[in-house]
């Protein structure tokens, strides 16, 4: 049996998007640190502001250094398109505002990054769009949570902080049995470990500022369109399957079909809302995902080492990733995520509050910082920083508790990391 | 935008305006297991050049009613009826892989309807790999993956897609995903079966044929075996470029079509 002779995911990690600049030969990306692009006749500009030919306008809309890795992530996840923005939070806002409208209502799990959680709870009930949150494992409770009005479902592939493993496939069923897309944040899984879009997920969105970008020095977002679901099977996403005014009338499902989402979110989202993400970040984002293979083998094999020795820790009383085979979805994540469950853990140290501040402040190695994905490193404590908006009741629904230390592994020697950890546990016992 | 033919609704794409019925109709049709959004680099364009274009979904595809025709021939008796149905006739027909077939047989045997043809992707014969057909007929992944691992040129499976941030070769898996079952199947076996005789010699209006040279589906010595038996034809040669050409290299299409079509 002949099998497709696709490029693999290493070759399109360093390849996907870019061919050598044609002027110039340069075998790098280069950075088109520009706002504007130069037309070359009043034909053609015509036909770039109708929708009538592709190319570049103006650095809000699209820009020729963010379309390289626009086009590398979304051969990453094999998605139809992608489209990048400013920020994590930006790309959620920008999926969300492309779909929906006043009125509309979004299921979600209650296990989500508190960014996300609050721009769901607290932001969006102004635009007219309201939330509900349920348990992520509960399928019942994504399919009881369901309205006439709502248009997405809504989670993390592994939960914040407590990395559930979300059954995609469970859920997306649920989805498209109510004519609805399952929207998922993939910021802690990367398209390496996990690719959602072949698991039946529909919109997959990142901060591309974490694993992707690995690097910790450039914001950047992008939601990647799966290409899969029919906007014009029912009624519900008139902003894709009816005539939009903003290009004199054109219909995106009748018009790009598949690729209805990415063109409506860059069309209108890009243009109208503006959260563009910089050329220079783009190409900072580039250079991580360039070794994203090989950064995140070395993270899961750092993250199997740490948890094997907080396992072991007397200061430590309970640890949740999984891998380990108490947590609840360790057998779900073996066969979701076969080359690993990330580099995101959370544990609980013994002495609580007190006892997790004394552990963050006696860190050297690790870093504190509101960040994940890094190459280094990272600890916080997130019912004091990133959860911190979140009331009580919420925050034991996300199953923050105040003795939770969030851990992203980096990439040191695992042997220094454990070394500093040690350290710093041992500190947070002597109160 | 939805007309309707043999009293079925039938969808098509203009490029995004009202069809306009005293422009000059430019009728495109997709290739096997597609649907009209294949033009989308072209159908706007066209809409404001002067053109009237109308990619249509043939039955069971897209977002037409009905069954798929089983044969080529069938096909092209429904177009033609397509576009007795609406009027706007004599057409341009712009045909991709199966829609060169079905466009050779509308322009052989129904002339009238036909101005002049425009074929993108063709040759007399299109046999297919087993191993695809097979593929197809189980209702397999496979055979979206086959079909767009050999649909593209080798630059289209590394990037090259003029419009920012879209990726060519999950694009076309993703739409021959969304065929119904027995589509590809459907298609692929009437292009296999398709015999086209002395069809190109029965062809009077003018031809122009689009070749890619990294066309793997239809390569360019096949492409050669039909063009040589044309009276007239215009032969245009894209390097580098494979089978879904109209959106591998949308801007050459595009000059090619509007110096084509006029």
């Amino acid at each position: 049996m002949v099998e497709p002779d696709y490029l693999k995911f290493d070759t399109l990690s360093l390849h996907a998007g870019q061919e050598p600049d044609p002027t110039t030969g340069s075998r790098g990306v280069p950075i088109y640190q520009t706002t504007s692009y130069s037309f070359t006749d009043t034909d053609q500009a015509a036909g770039l502001f109708n929708l009538e030919q592709p190319g570049h306008i103006y650095s809000r809309i699209s820009n020729p250094t963010v379309a390289v890795l626009e086009e590398r992530i979304a051969a990453l996840e094999g998605g139809v398109g992608a489209v990048c923005t400013a920020s994590g939070m930006a790309a959620f806002h920008l999926a969300c505002a492309t779909i929906m409208s006043a009125g509309n209502h979004v299921v979600a799990s209650r296990n989500i990054y508190g960014g996300s959680h609050n721009m769901l709870n607290l932001t969006m009930p102004r635009f007219g769009i309201n939330t509900t949150f349920v348990d992520p494992r509960d399928l019942d409770a994504w399919s009881d949570a369901i309205t006439p009005d709502t248009r997405v479902l809504f989670a993390e592939t592994l939960g914040n902080p407590g990395i559930e493993v979300l059954d995609i496939p469970a859920v997306a069923e649920v989805a498209h049995q109510h004519g609805l897309p399952l929207m998922l944040d993939a910021t802690f899984t990367t398209p390496y470990l996990m690719k959602p879009i072949d698991l039946g997920a529909d919109i997959v969105m990142h901060s591309v500022t974490k694993f992707l970008g690995g690097h910790g020095i450039a914001l950047g977002g992008v939601i990647v369109d799966g290409g899969r679901f029919d906007w014009a099977a029912n009624d519900k996403f008139p902003t894709l399957s009816q005539p939009y005014d903003g290009y004199h009338g054109i219909t995106f499902t009748e018009e790009y079909g598949h690729q209805a989402l990415s063109m409506r979110a860059r069309a209108e989202g890009l243009r109208d809302f503006g959260a563009a993400m910089s050329p220079t970040n783009a190409f900072h984002l580039l250079q991580g995902i360039e070794t994203l293979p090989l950064r995140m083998q070395r993270h899961v094999e750092n993250t199997a080492a740490v948890v094997d020795f907080l396992t072991d820790n007397e200061a430590v009383s309970w640890v949740s990733h999984p891998s380990v085979s108490s947590h609840p979805d360790h057998e779900l994540a073996k066969q979701l995520l076969p080359k690993g469950a990330g580099a995101i853990l959370s544990f609980g140290i013994n002495g609580g509050r007190e006892a997790g501040r004394r552990f963050i402040e006696n860190v050297q190695l690790a870093s504190h910082v509101a960040n994940v994905g890094d190459a280094k490193t990272l600890v916080i404590h997130p019912a004091s920083t990133t959860h911190q908006q979140l009331s009580a009741d919420d925050l034991v629904a996300a199953g923050v508790g105040e003795d939770l230390i969030r851990l992203s592994v980096g990439l040191e020697d695992a042997g220094d990391i454990i070394f500093d950890l040690a350290r710093a546990l041992r500190a947070s016992q002597k109160g | 935008m939805d007309l309707q033919c043999r009293s079925l609704d039938v969808k098509i794409a203009t490029g995004g305006v009202a069809l306009d019925r005293d422009a000059r109709p430019v009728l495109l049709i997709h290739g096997a297991g597609m649907d009209r959004t294949v033009w989308n680099q072209q159908t706007r364009y066209l809409a404001h050049h002067g053109f009237a274009p109308i990619a249509v979904d043939l039955p069971g595809h897209g977002g037409s009613d009905g069954a798929c025709h089983e044969t080529i021939g069938s096909m092209a008796e429904w177009v033609n009826d397509f576009i007795d149905e609406i009027g706007m006739g004599p057409v341009r027909l712009v045909g991709h892989s199966m829609g060169c077939l079905i466009a050779l047989e509308v322009a052989s045997s129904f002339s009238p309807n036909v101005e002049r043809i425009v074929l993108m992707g063709a040759a007399a014969a299109m046999p297919v790999h087993p191993d695809l057909l097979g593929a197809a007929q189980r209702n397999e992944i496979l055979a979206p993956q086959l079909m767009t691992a050999w649909a593209h040129g080798s630059r289209a499976h590394i990037a090259g897609n003029p419009t920012p941030g879209l990726w060519m070769r999950s694009s076309c898996q993703a739409l021959l995903e969304r065929a119904g079952d027995g589509v590809i199947f459907n298609d692929l076996y009437a292009c296999n079966a398709y015999d086209a005789g002395d069809v190109a010699a029965r062809i009077e209006c003018p031809v122009t044929v689009i070749v890619g040279s990294e066309d793997k589906m239809t390569p360019p010595k096949a492409t050669a075996q039909l063009v040589a038996g044309f009276s007239e034809v215009e032969l245009k040669h894209l390097d580098g470029i494979g089978h879904m050409m109209m959106l591998e290299a949308p801007n050459d299409i595009r000059k090619i079509l509007l110096e084509a079509l006029q």
